[in-house]
């Protein structure tokens, strides 16, 4: 008899009557099976990272909670720590069924400013692909990202084939795809070469993809910060392409790349000036010189717009 | 006539005959509508055409144009690194209501830019082509050419409005055969390559007229605009017979010998006016088949307008953008182009009506060419009914010689003093004196084309020229000729007496009034306009 019951003086249950005798008095089938000694046990299949199931996420229920979401907090909360300039948004007109947005990536910001800023009729049909290992690793942090970002699980850690499978189905399925081509954040404000999920999905599926350049994403919350600061950010749609006959997935997301890389200097230059260099692919690369950590940092400064702006001489001569 | 192409084949245009059954009929009027019923049995109704459907990728067609051009080589051949790169594009007043983002131009003009940008071309420079126009605002630009374009050339200079009174800017090609000076915009005239975009929403648009007049002065254009000119084109909507055409092929042909190489882009758009669901897709309805909801939101629309002040109405209607679709874009050599083009409009508006009509009857809408982002004051009421509405035929006029033309606008006592500070003058002082185009011309038109103060605030405020009344004025002359009487419905009595014509309260009113000219019986035609239609005329 437990404490709690002596001391507020219930009468004694009898042995006959404790639910626990008879759990411990079933056998196999009514409890689990014991393993024999010297067998080994099956592994446990893991619910976590790829394995975690997703299509809960994707039902009318959970998809009306994540457009309240996505329409509502998630818009205000980037409205307000982001103050986001959309660009390009008319290269997507003629644009019809699923497409595959590919963007540089800078922040956890990226992906609530990217899902304020795709138009419809994309913007609530559409899956992120979401690094297996980081969101979803266990139950809580898997279910809240697949509901409130439609995140589908993508393994970066191993080669496998189930999250290619998993994209691949629901963009049959008329999905479309935000993906992030670097496969993590910035570690140091620039850009990461670009792997060659999205070329593959692509070639595979037969959509094409968006090239997207987000700016400004990393002065707000970047890699290694918990606390955000407020600032302005750009993000600037690019033209879709489709990768050509003679073309391979790795040739495809090098195209990618440089075209992400036209949008970040049609953003930090002009357009005009971008395409120039686009055409005699001269456009500045994503990922920065290959130099030393402080002169990477220091090349950093040159690519936003406010930091080249020359300070007026005082007192005006 | 709201049906979406995309899942029906479009209606082509009609020819009504009005019986008993008949619902009453919409009229525009002005920035608000009318229901008219119209006698029976001796009263035609002519319908527009459904919008054809738009070409399935805009932009693929665009490069298919520039790469495959008529009668020239494929742009990118055109195009080398250290030329001299000049674009020049159609102005605000086309088309109308201005389009839904993105504009055809800035579709067209970005594709023109990134080949020259392979190219490796860095001397470009786009230039408004507006002739004698009010000058475009950065909105309006931004709106035409799209903000990657405004923002890569108009901080440097190198987008902006075509002046016809920069002293330094224009240059004379040379003359006619007929001895009309040809001028054009310097920076043009000195390219090595001139490319022209275009929008044809009529068939008047495009062609030698768009550099010969679009990037002229007043010393090329008064060869063409000009009574005589305009009485003689039958009309100015059938390039063939247009002595406006004529006069802008000839200087045209002295562009071709001592101007710049030209590459024409041309283009048309459908009849979606109006849109396919909304509450104005029922303006491009026919009235009979409007369903309860579009009845319903025509009484909702009409009562709120009814209510509204003037400028809030306006404000409304100004801020309507079209969702109009490229039906058609072909580039290249200018005359062989132009051709092709209007084949295409025509496929569009034309609609076969036979015989002449005593009464004309058309109700004007809040726009014409001149008034974007305006007032629709009484000189564009004028210019729109009887210069664009009463030329839109081709063959012969719609309405008999000697008939009566009924038009249904408020032609209100206003005018927007920013955009037609001449007009003012025009109308307060001239059509005091006179309504006879020849003599306004004789006696006026070279004071007010060369007043200081109005080129001053054409070259740096945003107003339309001097002479630009006077060629308002002209483009109706012809009609002016014809008719025998023009009644205005709805309309402020003392505007519409200014403009030579007479007020009615209502169209029974005004029928009545045209009875002293044509009869007790007379035959009525209504063009049922817009959507845009042309009355081919057998």
């Amino acid at each position: 008899m437990s404490k709690l019951a002596r001391q507020l003086g219930l009468p004694r249950v009898p042995p006959m009557l404790r639910p626990s005798r008879y759990l411990r008095a079933a056998e196999f089938p009514l409890r689990a099976p014991s393993t024999p000694k010297g067998v080994a046990p099956l592994p446990r299949e893991r619910t976590t990272g790829a394995n975690f199931d997703t299509d809960w996420a994707r039902t009318k229920p959970a998809r009306m909670a994540r457009a309240a979401i996505v329409d509502g907090p998630m818009r205000l909360a980037v409205a307000g720590l982001a103050s986001p300039d959309r660009k390009g948004q008319d290269r997507l007109l003629d644009l019809d069924g699923p497409v595959i947005f590919a963007a540089n990536h800078h922040s956890h910001l990226d992906t609530p400013l990217l899902l304020t800023s795709i138009p419809e009729p994309w913007r609530h049909k559409i899956i992120v692909g979401a690094a297996a290992d980081y969101f979803f690793g266990t139950r809580v942090t898997g279910a809240i990202s697949a509901l409130a970002i439609g995140a589908i699980p993508i393994e970066r850690t191993k080669v496998g084939r189930k999250s290619a499978d998993l994209a691949a189905d629901l963009i049959h399925d008329g999905w479309s795809l935000l993906i992030y081509p670097e496969g993590g954040r910035s570690p140091d404000g620039w850009g990461q070469p670009f792997r060659g999920g999205a070329a593959y999905l692509a070639a595979r599926t037969g959509v094409p993809v968006v090239p997207v350049h987000v700016a400004g994403t990393g002065r707000i919350l970047r890699k290694g910060r918990n606390l955000p600061r407020p600032s302005h950010t750009t993000v600037t749609f690019g033209r879709a392409i489709m990768p050509t006959d003679d073309e391979n997935a790795t040739r495809f997301a090098a195209r990618i790349e440089r075209e992400v890389a036209a949008l970040a200097d049609e953003t930090t230059t002009d357009w005009y000036s971008a395409r120039q260099r686009a055409h005699a692919t001269d456009s500045p690369e994503l990922t920065g010189p290959a130099a030393g950590a402080w002169r990477r940092a220091w090349a950093l400064g040159d690519r936003s717009r406010r930091a080249r702006r020359r300070s007026r001489r005082w007192p005006e001569i | 006539m709201a049906t979406d192409p995309r899942h029906r084949s479009p209606r082509p245009g009609f020819v009504l005959n009005v019986d008993r059954q008949t619902p009453p009929l919409l009229f525009h009027h002005g920035d608000n509508f009318r229901l008219e019923k119209l006698p029976a049995d001796r009263t035609r109704v002519i319908y527009p055409a459904e919008p054809l459907p738009g070409l399935p990728d805009p932009e693929e067609s665009i490069r298919q144009a520039l790469l495959n051009p008529i009668d020239d080589d494929p742009l990118p051949e055109l195009l080398t690194p250290g030329m001299k790169l000049t674009i020049a594009f159609d102005d605000l007043s086309l088309p109308l209501p201005s389009m839904r983002k993105p504009d055809i131009r800035q579709r067209i003009i970005e594709q023109v830019l990134d080949m020259a940008a392979a190219a490796g071309v860095d001397d470009v420079h786009l230039i408004a082509a507006l002739a004698l126009h009010r000058r475009m605002t950065e909105d309006e630009l931004r709106h035409a050419l799209g903000d990657r374009v405004y923002d890569a050339f108009a901080p440097q200079g190198a987008l902006y409005n075509h002046d016809a009174e920069d002293p330094d800017g224009m240059v004379e090609l040379g003359h006619t055969r007929h001895d009309e000076a040809v001028t054009m915009n310097k920076r043009a005239a000195e390219s090595d390559l001139l490319v022209y975009v275009n929008l044809n929403i009529v068939s008047m648009d495009g062609g030698w007229k768009s550099t010969a007049t679009g990037l002229s002065g007043y010393s090329g254009i008064k060869h063409h605009h000009n009574v005589k000119t305009m009485r003689e084109s039958k009309s100015f909507m059938d390039r063939h017979s247009s002595e406006l055409h004529h006069s802008n092929w000839r200087q045209g042909e002295v562009i071709k010998n001592h101007g710049p190489r030209i590459f024409q882009i041309e283009t048309t758009i459908n009849n979606n006016t109006f849109g396919y669901d909304g509450a104005l897709s029922l303006l491009q309805k026919r009235e009979w088949e409007w369903t309860a909801k579009d009845r319903i939101t025509f009484m909702g629309m009409k009562k709120g307008l009814d209510l509204m002040p003037a400028a809030q109405r306006r404000q409304i209607f100004n801020g309507w953008k079209a969702p109009y679709e490229l039906t058609s874009v072909q580039a290249g050599n200018v005359e062989s182009v132009h051709e092709v083009t209007l084949e295409n409009c025509f496929k569009q508006h034309l609609v076969p009506v036979e015989g002449q009509t005593d009464v004309l009857a058309f109700g004007l809408p809040y726009i014409c060419p001149y008034n974007v982002n305006s007032v629709m004051n009484p000189i564009l009421v004028m210019c729109l009914g009887l210069g664009y509405f009463f030329n839109m035929y081709r063959g012969k006029p719609l309405v008999r010689e000697g008939g009566v033309l009924i038009m249904s606008h408020p032609t209100p006592w206003e005018f927007h003093p920013v955009h037609h500070p001449s007009y003012i003058d025009f109308f307060e002082q001239l059509l005091a004196e006179t309504t006879d185009p020849i003599e306004l011309e004789q006696k006026y038109e070279k004071q007010f084309a060369e007043d200081e103060w109005y080129i001053h605030l054409y070259r740096n405020s945003y107003a339309y020229h001097g002479v630009h009344p006077f060629y308002m004025w002209y483009w109706g002359s012809h009609a002016l000729e014809w008719l025998g009487k023009v009644i205005i419905v709805g309309g402020d009595p003392r505007a519409v007496r200014r403009l030579g014509f007479q007020p009615a309260s209502t169209m029974q009113d005004a029928l009545e009034m045209a009875s002293d000219t044509v009869g007790s019986s007379p035959s009525i035609t209504y063009m049922h306009n817009p959507p845009i239609l042309m009355a081919d005329v057998t």
